[in-house]
């Protein structure tokens, strides 16, 4: 069992948007604690799971927005990390498999003055629930997703699942799997999300950096947390968190170079991030001119070079993966739009008197009277 | 010259024609101005799947019937005592259906060899004597619309098209319709093209005119205006006035609508219609399925709107886990199936009641739905206002079963007076109704209603009442998550407690037995749900004009059943169910009251005939007064 440990990963960086995630959402003046956001259920998951850790960490983050907890609302779908909700004191919905982004969607386009929240895991946001999770992206509802990256099916113990390694020998793939998995950053990138990042359950401080950043935008966020399940998939992070880490992750800081690996004198990474070919690779940093080495530009609006980035994540043991906030830049939201155009419908009718209108509205069309 | 003049109480027009000259467009006009005359009326538009089958072929024939009538009729009618057929494959399909003497008026000019061909005639059925026992016209009414709009300067094509408009001046002058609503019409739909409007409305005059001097047509008909009850009235089609229905709702709950949805024939028109009504606070979303459309209704409903959603048998099978997720969470949901025929995608234009036992039963669990059927076109709004009803008073989804044939007819609707609709009560909760140990207040979800076992419906945004809910078991009252075996249980008889308990909240089911009160009733009971209230009031009607006692019931509510229902099926000998589908009604009556229900069954995508069903309940009355004197 990997032990949770802080990296020393860079803070990303939340970059000024014009309209806040919770712009709407109305504030509570008074300090608040993790104990509040704490609900009295009893959390059940396996000793070890990463997924106390998360639960710390948002119980923690929470309080910090400084919005009214009743306004707060947490849904998820079905898998281990789906109970999430269970153990907040806000509003929330444990739903049904896969299906949590609609179901938010239908939140966040109802309300304007909630903060939504998703929980998912692999299975449910990658199998199940893909083709909710890319319409949810690509609409860009105001809405966070954690999605819970264990690389396993916990809950039904120990599937492979869409972001298992080729290869896995798993209790439904005893000769391996012959799977392809989706790199769900890549995946998000690819359905035009507009806040895409990626964090690990044991760097409390890295996670709730990202996740600050990831509330305070407006749209889809969208954060992959690596998650350990020590049960069904121990030590699928440990190459990004153990003594040679520094070699595995590449850390992203919007306007800043990307190197990484062990540090040279003059504080740079011994790896460096360079165009190639219309794509990226790594190069020892020394032997390419300092001009060369990638700038981080999460606010292009052009996905393509986040979607490169994205690509260093090796598909099998991850010996190699960029982490922080490959993307965030502005679009107009779904349920904004949705909202405004109601707004311009009622757009100088009267709401007082409904009732008029119906009867105006059923009475329409070609009538005739009989007496 | 003068025409003869003829006094007729009923009339039946089908306007057939290729899926592109505008049948369902020239039937609709012909029923607003029957409408605006004063007719009773009902009609039956019937169509192909494909927008646009290959020209001039049977696949490709679209139709539209309109009966209307000096009285009160509740069908579109069986046997068309007119056919406008536009060319040779709309003659062949529907010929057939034409009694002996009917009228047919063929368009000449579409017979040609080529045409006769694709319709698979050998012979003109013009040249031959296959058309003997019907009174046929021949007019050639693209040449003389292509004549008549020649001022205009379309091309031949967009000239001929106004062929359909000839027609239906034709008919209207046989008729004596009223033309202004079609004028007007006219008027606005082409107002960006002035050369096709003025085109449309000439074809339209031209084809009155000619019926007023050609010797062709000697005869003019009269059929008078139907004495309606006093109000002010609109044609109205089932999917529109469900659609309104579902919006009074909004107003009479004062819950904002989210339709969640998902395009599907034939409930599409609702999701087009309710898209309009933004102002009214109904908001439509257009989801990536029908999952995601369910979903987003429920994620709605939790924050305190009213969650609709709205498709056909496909769309509910999709939906189902979803449903059984708002039965466990106990929020309000209407969902909306338009029947259409099946299994799998059937016949998409098509009409059936066949997902009947699909609403009843098709979830996993012990998942109880109430189930409400509306009975004709204009009855889908009463329905619709019922189904909002249930599932904001029970906080429970709730089926309306509507169909293509519902969907899609339509006939005169009394306009009801918004102040008499019953106003709905969300009763949001707002403040705790528990202590915790030790005095502290606290909410408790699942803590019920005594009456109606409905659950506090505890929005987001109120401080205090922050809950969790799920898919997962709860515990009685408090809601947790639990796995216990008697709390199961519990809920399980709870949840079906609460839906059955609905039945206390209806009216008295009224049985049409005329002679009961004179002790000398009908042995002899017909019972139906949804849209063959039509039909089956046609046949009991006719069984009863040749003196046949018969009595009806027509049930809105199948989940709960009235209460009154069990007792009244016992007071008669025989019980006929008539139903679009192999029995699903009958299977039911069979296995809640022990009673041997007999089927009338048609699934053959179109509503029963009720000529047809006067004759099985003849025979049924006639076999049953012998046997039981
Ligand atoms: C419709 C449906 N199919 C299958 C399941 C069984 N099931 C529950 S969770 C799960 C996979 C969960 O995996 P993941 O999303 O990765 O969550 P984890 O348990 O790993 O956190 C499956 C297949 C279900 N609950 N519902
Ligand atoms: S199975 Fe794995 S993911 Fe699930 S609770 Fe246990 S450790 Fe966590
Ligand atoms: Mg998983």
């Amino acid at each position: 069992m990997s032990t949770p440990a802080h990296t020393d990963l860079p803070m990303p960086q939340d970059l000024p948007m014009p309209q806040s995630g919770t712009a709407f959402v109305p504030t509570n003046d008074e300090a608040q604690t993790a104990k509040e956001y704490t609900s009295d259920q009893e959390v059940r998951w396996c000793p070890g799971c990463g997924d106390y850790a998360v639960l710390k960490a948002v119980q923690s983050f929470l309080p910090t927005l400084g919005l009214r907890r009743e306004n707060i609302v947490f849904v998820s779908g079905i898998g281990c990390s789906s109970r999430f909700p269970y153990y907040l004191d806000t509003y929330g919905m444990h739903s049904i498999h896969g299906r949590a982004p609609a179901i938010a969607t239908g939140i966040a386009t109802a309300r304007e003055d909630l903060s939504v929240f998703v929980v998912t895991g692999d299975g449910d946001a990658l199998s199940i629930g893909g083709n909710h999770l890319i319409h949810a992206l690509r609409r860009n509802v105001n809405m966070t997703i954690l999605l819970f990256n264990n690389r396993i099916y916990g809950l039904t113990k120990g599937q492979y699942s869409p972001t298992s390694e080729t290869g896995k020998v798993t209790k439904s793939t005893p000769m391996g799997s012959v799977d392809h998995p989706f790199n769900p950053v890549s995946l998000a990138l690819g359905a035009e999300a507009t806040f895409v990042a990626r964090t690990i359950d044991s760097d409390r401080k890295h996670l709730t950096a990202v996740l600050e950043a990831a509330a305070a935008h407006r749209g889809t966020s969208l954060v992959e947390i690596y998650q350990n399940c020590p049960i069904f998939n121990d030590g699928a992070f440990d190459a990004i968190k153990g003594p040679d880490k520094a070699d595995a992750v590449i850390p992203l800081i919007h306007g800043e170079p990307i190197t990484y690996g062990a540090l040279l004198e003059d504080g740079r990474g011994s790896k460096a991030v360079v165009r190639d070919n219309g794509g990226v690779r790594i190069a020892p940093t020394l032997d390419v001119d300092p001009g060369d080495v990638l700038v981080h530009d999460a606010q292009d609006p052009d996905p393509s070079t986040a979607f490169a980035i994205s690509r260093l994540t090796d598909a099998g043991y991850l010996n190699q993966t960029p982490i922080g906030i490959f993307r965030q830049v502005e679009r107009a939201t779904y349920d904004d739009q949705a909202r405004a155009q109601l707004a311009t419908a009622r757009g100088g009718v009267s709401d007082a008197d409904p009732q008029a209108r119906l009867a105006a509205l059923i009475g329409g069309g070609d009538t005739w009277t009989v007496i | 010259m003068t025409k003869q003049i003829k006094q007729l109480d009923r009339v039946i027009i089908r306007f057939a024609g290729d899926s592109g000259d505008g049948m369902q467009l020239t039937g609709d006009r012909f029923t607003s101005q029957s409408a605006a005359f004063g007719n009773d009326l009902a009609t039956f538009p019937n169509f192909p799947a494909e927008i646009r089958a290959p020209q001039g072929t049977l696949p490709g024939v679209s139709s539209f019937q309109v009966h209307f009538a000096d009285h009160d009729i509740l069908t579109p009618g069986d046997r068309p005592d007119v056919l406008v057929a536009m060319n040779p494959a709309a003659l062949r399909a529907n010929v057939g259906d034409l009694p002996r003497g009917a009228q047919i008026i063929v368009d000449t000019h579409d017979f040609t060899k080529r045409n006769l061909a694709k319709a698979g005639y050998t012979v003109s059925p013009l040249e031959d004597d296959s058309l003997a026992e019907f009174a046929v016209h021949r007019v050639d009414l693209t040449g003389m619309t292509v004549e008549a709009v020649q001022e205009f300067g379309l091309s031949r094509k967009d000239a001929s098209r106004a062929k359909n408009m000839f027609a239906l001046g034709l008919l209207s002058w046989m008729y004596g319709r009223p033309t202004e609503t079609t004028e007007a019409f006219l008027s606005k739909r082409f107002a960006k093209v002035p050369a096709i409007r003025d085109a449309n409305i000439t074809a339209f005059r031209t084809g009155w005119n000619f019926g007023e001097t050609t010797e062709a047509f000697a005869v003019q008909y009269e059929i008078k205006p139907a004495p309606m009850a006093p109000g002010t009235y609109r044609n109205i089609t089932g999917n529109l006035a469900l659609a309104y229905g579902l919006v009074a709702g909004g107003v009479t709950s004062g819950l904002p609508l989210f339709l969640g949805t998902y395009p599907i024939t034939p409930a599409s028109d609702i999701l087009h219609e309710l898209s309009k009504h933004k102002a009214f606070g109904v908001t439509t979303f257009q989801a990536e399925d029908e999952i995601s459309g369910i979903g987003a209704a429920i994620g709605a409903s939790f924050v305190g709107n009213l969650g609709i959603t709205s498709t056909s048998g496909p769309g509910i099978a999709l939906k189902s886990e979803s449903i059984g997720l708002a039965v466990m969470t106990e929020l309000p949901l209407v969902v909306v199936n338009v029947q259409r025929g099946g299994p799998s995608t059937g016949l998409p234009t098509k009409t059936e009641q066949s997902d009947l036992l699909q609403a009843l039963f098709g979830r996993n669990g012990e998942a109880p739905v109430p189930v409400i059927a509306p009975s004709s076109p204009g009855d889908c709004f009463d329905a619709a206002l019922e189904a909002v009803r249930i599932a904001v008073t029970y906080r429970t989804p709730v089926m309306l079963l509507s169909d293509g044939y519902l969907a899609n007819g339509s006939e005169p609707w009394r306009i009801p007076e918004v102040a008499d609709l019953p106003a709905i009560d969300p009763a949001f909760a707002t403040t705790p109704n528990h202590e915790v140990e030790g005095g502290e207040p606290d909410f408790w979800p699942y803590l019920r209603d005594a009456e109606t076992l409905a659950r506090p419906w505890a929005v987001p945004g109120t401080p205090g009442l922050e809950h969790r809910i799920g898919g997962l078991e709860k515990g009685d009252g408090h809601g947790n998550i639990s796995y216990d075996p008697a709390n199961h249980e519990f809920m399980v008889s709870t949840r079906a407690a609460k839906i059955a308990a609905i039945a206390d909240s209806l009216p008295p089911l009224e049985v049409d037995d005329p002679t009961a009160a004179d002790g000398d009733g009908a042995k002899v009971l017909v019972i139906g749900w949804g849209s063959t209230y039509g039909p089956i009031g046609a046949g009991v009607r006719r069984v009863r004009r040749v003196g046949g006692k018969v009595a009806q019931v027509h049930l809105r509510h199948i989940n709960p059943l009235p209460k009154e229902l069990g007792e009244i099926l016992s007071r008669y000998d025989k019980i006929l169910v008539p139903e679009m589908n192999s029995g699903q009604l009958r299977m039911l009556l069979r296995a809640e009251f022990l009673v041997d229900a007999i089927g009338y069954n048609q699934v053959n995508g179109m509503p029963i005939k009720a000529a047809d069903l006067a004759e099985a309940i003849g025979d049924l009355v006639a076999s049953t007064e012998r046997s039981h004197p």
